[in-house]
């Protein structure tokens, strides 16, 4: 198979590159725009905030050039059903396109997202015309529940936010990828381009990436290097990998001829 | 007048959410605003008085994940 024939289709969209790229915590907007150029991503996340009075002309949207970029608003901030849905109509009125990666995080320690509120805000704006992204934990039947709520996509986190501590969650993922009819997006906490590859191995089709790209003293050089982890665990999982196993099986043939009667 | 700004009590005059924009020095076309929860659509910023009392959220992008 032409690895340029293998796309991913999420809503009514349809996407070369398996890898969406935050825009948060760079140290710079060279940085964000290295991470993003080397990563080829097509979709970038952004967040909505108040305007700092001090700084009020200070914007993101300047430097991404949004024919070449999905932007993705999220709802990073909302701790319930009702602020997830002003946020994404918000960033509707603001000139996006109807897209809204959900989150919904009601508390600030380990930022794992709300189950209840994030069904409910899903269902809300799928009605209202929004392709709905929701970032959750780890949980199956949260993700069935979602498809059949008209999810175009389950984002289950590999572990929390930022922590950089990789696929945590991996047989409850793989549980998620056998039953899922939309897109499985691994969203949070791949720390490096290995877990990226793993995530893919195992049949993801696309993962989120932020803090691994932003916190590189390179971020640019860990774009490229994420880009390659993802694009060689999707070749991996369409080549198909071989099974494992308890006991060794040669790989070289084991016939004798150094020692007689073998 | 006294208006709510981004959580901020302010004294301000001015007549419509697009007037307070560019008395704060910020570009209307880069902000979305929200008066007393409802979102003002871009097209009636210029439109839209205001009333002492009012909450106005003025927002925008940022880098986020």
């Amino acid at each position: 198979m032409d690895s340029r024939d293998d796309k991913v289709i999420i809503g009514d969209r349809t996407f070369s590159s398996r890898l969406l790229v935050g825009t948060g915590k760079y140290s710079s907007s060279a940085a964000m725009l290295s991470a993003m150029e080397n990563s080829g991503c097509e979709i970038v996340t952004v967040a909505l905030r108040r305007v700092d009075m001090d700084n009020p002309n200070d914007n993101i949207l300047s430097h991404i050039n949004r024919t070449k970029y999905l932007l993705l608003p999220n709802t990073s901030g909302a701790r319930d059903a009702e602020e997830a849905v002003r946020l994404a109509r918000i960033a509707r009125a603001a000139g996006c396109e109807p897209w809204v990666k959900l989150e919904i995080t009601p508390e600030p320690y380990h930022l794992i997202p709300d189950p209840i509120e994030t069904l409910k805000a899903t269902q809300i704006l799928v009605k209202d015309g929004f392709t709905v992204l929701p970032y959750i934990n780890a949980d199956p039947i949260l993700a069935k529940h979602l498809q059949e709520a008209g999810a175009a996509t389950v984002m289950p986190l590999g572990s929390p936010i930022g922590t950089n501590r990789g696929l945590r969650t991996k047989d409850q993922i793989a549980i998620i990828i056998e039953q899922a009819v939309v897109p499985v997006i691994v969203d949070a906490g791949l720390g490096a381009p290995s877990h990226a590859a793993e995530a893919m191995e195992m049949g993801a089709d696309a993962v989120l990436v932020n803090t691994a790209l932003a916190v590189a003293s390179n971020p640019g050089l860990m774009a490229a290097a994420f880009r390659k982890g993802v694009e060689a665990g999707r070749e991996a999982y369409l080549a198909g990998l071989g099974r494992q196993s308890d006991r060794a099986e040669a790989s070289s043939p084991l016939t004798g001829f150094l020692r007689d009667g073998s | 007048m006294e208006i709510i700004v981004n959580g901020k009590p302010i004294n301000i005059s001015a007549e419509t959410v697009y007037d307070l924009l560019i008395k704060l020095e910020i570009d209307p076309s880069e902000v979305v605003v929200v008066r007393n929860l409802e979102v003002v659509p871009k097209k009636t910023q210029q439109f839209e008085g205001l009333r002492h009392g009012d909450r106005i959220e003025i927002i925008h992008f940022v880098g986020g994940g």
